[in-house]
C-alpha cells in the first residue's frame, strides 16, 4: 500500500519535474497574440474555418495564414477585435458572403449524354461535365448538400441561389464546388477584383474597361430591381451618372444580339438606373469596409482619380484627394460641356462619393501650391497620380499666337469654369475627335454665327463618337474635310482674321490604317474666320516634377505619360501609382474609372506590406478565346430603344442637356433584349 | 520466434487496427483524407517506438523489482501522457520541420489506445528489450499501413453512389470490417 502510494506519488513529481524543465530547456517564443486571438475565438474545435482546433486556427491568423474573420462562428464584435490585434487590413473584419457567378442553369449545350451519379464532383471527374461550358455550373447541387446553414437551394433554372441573411461564410460551398460557381468573397475582395480568364464573363463585360457585370445589371432591371442594379454597377463605377451620359459603350459593340440584331443600349439602361437613383430623391448607401488608417494622396480628382479614391475607401483606407482646379471632376467637369454633362448632375455624383467620407483640396496646384517632399513628410502611405492631359497639341504652323487663337481643352476649361473668353462670329475648329466637336457644339450654343470643323482627313476617319457627329451634323455645323491648316493669318491689331489651309487627298494607308492624306500643291484656300480653336490631341502636363525629388526619377514615357504597369498601375518608383489620361494617354472617362480601380487594388496591397503583383491570368479587357461568335441563333429582331433628345431648335441656343432619359417601360423592354449571356451560353429569345 | 516472423506477425496477423482493433477513433477521424493519414501514421510510428521502449524499461525496472505489477495500467497512461507532452516540446524546439509535419496528430495520439495496448502486449508476451523495440516499431508501421490503405478508399467512395442511410461513417465501418476480414486470411501464417 505505502509503496504504490510512493510510487504513484513519485511518477507524477518525475513526470512533472521532467515537463517542467523540459519545458523550460525547450520553450519556443510563441506570439503572445496566439493566445489573445484564440480566447477570442469559439473554442468549440468545430473545425469550420479548416484548421484543426481552435489554437490552429489562431496561429493561422497571427500568422496571417488566415483572415480575422476565418472562425465561422464568432460574432462581427470579436472579428473586428482580432482586426485590431492583428493590425487591420483591408476587408478583414468584413462578413464572408457566398456569391453565385454562373446563372446560366442548362442554357449551355450537351456535348454527350451522361448517365452516371448525379453529383457535380463525379460529373467532373468526366471530361469536366457534359456541358459544352467548361466553366458553367453543373446543377447537381453539391454545393446545396454541403450548406451547413441550409443557406443554398437551387433556384427555379437550375443553379444554386444563396439566401444571404443565411449564409455565415463558412466557405463550404465553395471547396465543395468543383467548378468556381460559388466564390466566398468579403466586399472588398469582389471590390478589387480584376477579370480574369477564368470568370464567368460576357463579352460585354470583358469589353467594358471598368469591368461592370453588365448581364447582372440589366437581369436585375429586368427585374424591377433598380436599387440592385446601381448597387452592381457601383462595385465597379462609381461615376454611373456622367458613365451613362458620356459613355462611347465600347461593351455595345460587342453585344451578341448586336450580331444578329441591334445591340442592347447598355448605356442608356446604366444611365436610366443611375437617373432613377438621383431622381429618387435619397442615396442608396454605400457599404465601406472597417478602417485601416492608411492615408493615400490621390494628385488630381477627375475620373480616376475620384474612382481610385472612392474603392480605397469602400476598402477601409483614407484617400485625400488634390485638385488644381476650383472644383473635383476633372475633365467631366472641364473638358465635357454642360449640354452633354450638367454640371448639376455631376456635382450630385461627385458629393456622393465625397460623403464615404473622404477629404478633397481644390485650387491646390502641385509644385505650385505644394510639393512633393511635403506630402511624402506628412505622412501618406502611398501617392496616387490622375493628373489628367490638360496641354494641348499646337499645330506648329505661323500665326498660331495671333489674338482670336484658343487650344481645345483651354476653351472648354474657360467655359466650364465661367470664365469671360472672347466668342467670334465665325469660327474654325481644327480637329477631328470628340473634344473638336464639343468645342463646335459649344461655340453654337454660344451664339456664334458659322462654325466650320477643319479636318484633314474625311468623316469616315473621323476619332469622334459618331453619335456626336450625327448631332453635330444636325444642329448645322459646316464640315471642312481634306483640309491640312497651313498658316493663320492676321491684321495689324494682331487679331486673326482667317485661316490657310492645304487641300488634301487621300493617299496610301499609314500605320493605323487610315489612308494618309497628301497634300494638293498650290490649293491654298483661306477659310474667313475671326477665331480658330485647335483640338488635335492633348498630352498630360508633367512640369510640376521639380529637380531633386523623387518624382524625377520617375519613368516618362516618349508620349510624356508617366510609365506604369499595366496590370498594376505601378510606377517604377514603388509607392507611386498613376491611372488614367496621365498614364494611358487620352482615353475613354471609362478607361479612367477602370484604371482608378486597378490602382487601388495595387494600392491596397501596397499600403498592406503585400506584393504588388498582377492577378494570375488577368484579362485586362481582351478577350477570352472562343467566347466572340459569328453568329447568333435563335435571335427575333426586336428594335433597340431610340435615345430621346431635345429637338435642334430646343437646344441649339441654350446649354440644356440633349440627350434625354429612357422611360421606365423603356427600360423595361430594353432589358428584356439582353440575351444574359455569359461565356458560351446565352438566352435565346422564345 | 525469430525477428522475421515478429515482424510478419506485427504487421499482418496481429495488425493492431485490423486483428486486434486497437486505436479505432484516429482510424475513422483521420482517414478522410489521404494527406492526414499519412501524418497520422508517421506520428504514431514515432510515438510507439518510444512509448513502447520507455514503458517496457519501467515495466522492467521499476514496476517488476518493487512488486508493483497492479499499478501497470495507470503508469503506463501517465507516462505515455508525459512522454507525447515531453517529445511534442522537445520537437518544436529541436526539429521544427518534423514538428509542422507531424503537427496537430502528435497530441491526439495520447488518446490512441493503440499505443497503450502496443506497451501492454509488450509486457504480457514477455519480449526482451530489443524484441519490444522492433514489435513497437512494426505494430506502428501495421497501424500505418491499415490506415493508408483505409484512407485511400475513403477517397474513392466519396465519388461512389452509397445509399443515404450508409453515407460516411456508416459505409467507413462496413469497409473497415471488410479489410478486417481480409486480413484475417493472414492468421495461422506465423
Amino acid at each position: 500500500m505505502v509503496e504504490s502510494i510512493l510510487f504513484t506519488f513519485g511518477l507524477g513529481a518525475v513526470c512533472g519535474l521532467i515537463l517542467s524543465f523540459a519545458s523550460k530547456i525547450f520553450y519556443v517564443y510563441e506570439d503572445p497574440r496566439i493566445a489573445r486571438v484564440e480566447n477570442l475565438l469559439a473554442g468549440a474545435n468545430c473545425g469550420g474555418c479548416g484548421f484543426a482546433g481552435c489554437s490552429a486556427a489562431a496561429e493561422a491568423i497571427v500568422n496571417e495564414e488566415a483572415p480575422a474573420n476565418a472562425c465561422i462562428l464568432v460574432g462581427v464584435e470579436n472579428v473586428s477585435e482580432i482586426a485590431i490585434i492583428m493590425g487591420s487590413e483591408a476587408g478583414t473584419a468584413e462578413p464572408l458572403k457566398s456569391y453565385n457567378n454562373c446563372d446560366g442553369g442548362k442554357r449551355a449545350t450537351d456535348r454527350f449524354i451522361y448517365n452516371g451519379l448525379n453529383t457535380c464532383s463525379a460529373v467532373t471527374s468526366l471530361y469536366g461535365g457534359k456541358r459544352d461550358c467548361s466553366i458553367g455550373c453543373l446543377g447537381f447541387g453539391d454545393c446545396v448538400r454541403a450548406c451547413g446553414f441550409d443557406a443554398i437551394h437551387l433556384g427555379p433554372n437550375g443553379f444554386p441561389e444563396v439566401d444571404r441573411e443565411k449564409c455565415v461564410g463558412c466557405g463550404a460551398c465553395e471547396t465543395a464546388c468543383p467548378k468556381s460557381i460559388l466564390e466566398v468573397r468579403t466586399v472588398s475582395q469582389r471590390l478589387l477584383h480584376l477579370n480574369e480568364y477564368d470568370n464567368a464573363l460576357a463579352p460585354c463585360a470583358q469589353t467594358c474597361p471598368a469591368e461592370i457585370d453588365i448581364p447582372r445589371y440589366i437581369g436585375h432591371i429586368r427585374n424591377g430591381e433598380y436599387e440592385e442594379a446601381v448597387n452592381t454597377i457601383r462595385e465597379r463605377n462609381p461615376l454611373l451618372l456622367a458613365c451613362g451620359r458620356v459613355c462611347p459603350h465600347p461593351c455595345e459593340s460587342y453585344c451578341r444580339r448586336g450580331i444578329e440584331d441591334d445591340p442592347v443600349s447598355i448605356n442608356q439602361l446604366k444611365r436610366f438606373v443611375a437617373d432613377y437613383e438621383m431622381n429618387s430623391g435619397k442615396r442608396l448607401p454605400i457599404e465601406c469596409a472597417p478602417d485601416t488608417g492608411k492615408r493615400i494622396a490621390v494628385i488630381g480628382g477627375g475620373p480616376a482619380g475620384l474612382s481610385c479614391a472612392y474603392f480605397l475607401r469602400r476598402v477601409g483606407h483614407h484617400p485625400e484627394i488634390f485638385e488644381a482646379m476650383p472644383k473635383l471632376g476633372g475633365m467631366l467637369r472641364y473638358g465635357i460641356p454642360e449640354y452633354r454633362l450638367p454640371k448639376k448632375v455631376l456635382d450630385w455624383e461627385i458629393e456622393g462619393i465625397l460623403n464615404l467620407g473622404i477629404d478633397d483640396h481644390t485650387n491646390v496646384r502641385l509644385g505650385v501650391d505644394f510639393d512633393f517632399g511635403s506630402l511624402i513628410a506628412s505622412g501618406f502611405d502611398a501617392v496616387f497620380f490622375s493628373v489628367g492631359a490638360w496641354n494641348d497639341y499646337n499645330l506648329g504652323i505661323p500665326g498660331e499666337d495671333l489674338d482670336g487663337c484658343f487650344t481645345g481643352i483651354d476653351f472648354l476649361a474657360k467655359i466650364g469654369n465661367n470664365d469671360p473668353v472672347k466668342i467670334g462670329q465665325r469660327v474654325a475648329v481644327i480637329g477631328g475627335g470628340n473634344t473638336a466637336i464639343d468645342c463646335c457644339r459649344t461655340l453654337l450654343r454660344k451664339g456664334v454665327d458659322k462654325v466650320y470643323l477643319v479636318y484633314r482627313r474625311t468623316r469616315k476617319e473621323m476619332p469622334a463618337n459618331e453619335v456626336e457627329i450625327v448631332a453635330s451634323e444636325h444642329e448645322g455645323i459646316d464640315f471642312v474635310f481634306l483640309a491640312a491648316p497651313n498658316k493663320v493669318v492676321g491684321n495689324d491689331e494682331n487679331q486673326v482674321t482667317g485661316l490657310e489651309y492645304l487641300k488634301m487627298e487621300l493617299g496610301e494607308p499609314d500605320a493605323s490604317g487610315r489612308r494618309r492624306p497628301v497634300p494638293v500643291e498650290g490649293s491654298e484656300t483661306v477659310l474667313d474666320v475671326d477665331m480658330i480653336i485647335t483640338a488635335i490631341g492633348q498630352s498630360p502636363l508633367l512640369s510640376f516634377r521639380g529637380k531633386g525629388d523623387r518624382l524625377d526619377e520617375l519613368t516618362i514615357t516618349r508620349w510624356n505619360t508617366f510609365e506604369v504597369e499595366p496590370a498594376t498601375c505601378q510606377t517604377n518608383v514603388p509607392y507611386i501609382f498613376a491611372a488614367g489620361d496621365s498614364a494611358t494617354g487620352p482615353a475613354l472617362v471609362v478607361d479612367a474609372i477602370g484604371g482608378g480601380r486597378k490602382a487601388a487594388r495595387s494600392i491596397d496591397l501596397f499600403v498592406s506590406g503585400k506584393p504588388v503583383v498582377s492577378q494570375p491570368r488577368v484579362l485586362l479587357n481582351k478577350h477570352i478565346p472562343g467566347t466572340i461568335f459569328e453568329s447568333v441563333e435563335g435571335v427575333v429582331h426586336k428594335k433597340r430603344t431610340e435615345m430621346p433628345e431635345l429637338e435642334v431648335a430646343e437646344r441649339i441656343n441654350n446649354l440644356n442637356e440633349v440627350d434625354l432619359v429612357i422611360s421606365e417601360a423603356d427600360a423595361l423592354y430594353e432589358s428584356s433584349r439582353c440575351l444574359s449571356c455569359c461565356r458560351l451560353c446565352y438566352n435565346a429569345d422564345s | 520466434m525469430g525477428y522475421f516472423e515478429l515482424i510478419i506477425a506485427c504487421i499482418f496477423v496481429n495488425n493492431i487496427l485490423l486483428a486486434q482493433f486497437l486505436g479505432n477513433c484516429p482510424f475513422l477521424g483521420t482517414s478522410k483524407k489521404m494527406e492526414t493519414a499519412v501524418g497520422m501514421a508517421m506520428a504514431v510510428i514515432f510515438v510507439l517506438v518510444m512509448a513502447g521502449t520507455i514503458t517496457w524499461v519501467i515495466y522492467t525496472f521499476v514496476l517488476v523489482k518493487f512488486g508493483l505489477v497492479y499499478l501497470r495500467t495507470i503508469a503506463f497512461i501517465v507516462v505515455i501522457a508525459s512522454l507525447v507532452q515531453f517529445v511534442e516540446m522537445f520537437l518544436k524546439k529541436s526539429i521544427p520541420a518534423l514538428y509542422a509535419g507531424l503537427g496537430i496528430f502528435l497530441p491526439l495520439i495520447t488518446t490512441n489506445c493503440a499505443v497503450m495496448g502496443v506497451c501492454v502486449l509488450n509486457i504480457d508476451k514477455e519480449f526482451t528489450f530489443l524484441q519490444a523495440l522492433v514489435a513497437s516499431f512494426f505494430y506502428a508501421v501495421g497501424f500505418g499501413l491499415a490506415l493508408i490503405l483505409f484512407a485511400g478508399l475513403r477517397e474513392r467512395i466519396l465519388l461512389a453512389r452509397v445509399p443515404k442511410p450508409l453515407q460516411d461513417t456508416s459505409i467507413a465501418l462496413i469497409t473497415a470490417g471488410m479489410i478486417s476480414l481480409a486480413f484475417f486470411a493472414f492468421q495461422g501464417m506465423v
